[in-house]
């Protein structure tokens, strides 16, 4: 009853604050709402005892990828009202799509039934639950034995990523001054001191080439 | 009152649908775009994990943990690519990318 309680209350906030994400003038508060519906999935997670997975979630997406849209979506200056001037235009189609695609969905959930065979049908199945283990060990387990090289094939994604972005985003700006320590090493008394005759009674301005 | 695998389904559903609705609703604005695809993908997650628990079968959520890698490696490349963009035009408008129309 209480797991009921609980269902009904993250998947109607989920649900909600998605509707809100899509549909807000402000983007600032679109990456608030996707948020919320981080945490409301996470707590959905939680009530499929994956808890590994929820707490991931919440250290991955709301700790991570919202805070990076977070940035992005402040430090560029750009004028959201009139990135919504076509919102109105473009909703019939949209509506159409994705209503099709909904009907397919619940045609197929009719079709096919919400029931699941027994899960002797599945050979190669792992079980979740049995031997006393939690749900972070029992991952581990098969994560680091099974699916290793997934799990390696996953460390390189993200260092691609991680290479990518630094790639795209580094720049070098002109007309910085930087410290080289291999020119300041480098300079011996020829280069860095300059004799000059001044004449009597005269006077030498620094010029603009000068070593200073 | 049973929670049942149907009911998961049909919120992962409402998620996946509203993800595509707000593709073509904020057809300008690409940071809302990613945030859509982002939806879309936890809506996949929550199926994962659905099916994971129903079916008492550890590798829907071992998937979901590698979708979750992959959607964390997309939105930074894609915010990547977005922060240059802004850089070279001035603008993240959409419409605006059409350089290599042919």
């Amino acid at each position: 009853m209480i797991a009921a309680i609980f269902f009904y209350l993250f998947a109607i906030l989920s649900v909600i604050s998605a509707v809100m994400v899509i549909s807000a003038r402000n983007p600032v508060h679109a990456v608030l709402f996707l948020i919320l519906t981080f945490f409301n999935a996470a707590g959905l997670f939680v009530l499929l005892s994956a808890e590994f997975l929820a707490l991931l979630l919440i250290i991955v997406y709301v700790g991570a990828v919202a805070v990076l849209f977070l940035f992005v979506v402040m430090m560029l200056d750009v004028d959201f009202a009139e990135l919504k001037a076509g919102f109105i235009k473009n909703a019939p189609v949209g509506a159409l799509i994705g209503g099709v695609v909904l009907i397919e969905l619940v045609a197929l959930f009719i079709a096919h039934g919400f029931e699941i065979g027994a899960s002797g049908a599945v050979q190669t199945a792992v079980p979740s639950t049995g031997s006393g283990l939690d749900n972070t060990t029992a991952l581990g387990l098969v994560l680091y034995t099974k699916y290793v090289y997934f799990f390696q094939a996953a460390g390189l994604i993200l260092l691609v990523a991680m290479i990518g972005a630094i790639v795209l985003t580094l720049r070098h700006k002109e007309g910085v001054k930087r410290q080289s320590i291999p020119a300041q090493v480098a300079r011996n008394p020829k280069t860095a001191i300059e004799v000059i005759q001044v004449p009597s009674g005269g006077a030498i301005l620094p010029t603009a080439e000068g070593k200073g | 009152m049973e929670i049942g695998l149907g009911h998961y389904l049909t919120v992962a559903a409402c998620l996946f649908t509203l993800g595509i609705f707000g593709i073509f609703l904020n057809r300008k604005n690409v940071i809302v775009i990613l945030m859509s695809v982002e939806l879309m993908l936890l809506a996949v997650n929550i199926n994962l994990v659905a099916f994971s628990y129903f079916l008492q079968d550890l590798t829907g959520q071992v998937f979901a943990l590698f979708i979750l890698t992959v959607a964390a490696a997309e939105a930074a490349i894609g915010l990547a690519i977005i922060v240059v963009y802004y850089r070279n035009r001035g603008s993240i408008d959409v419409d605006d990318i059409n350089m290599m129309k042919g």
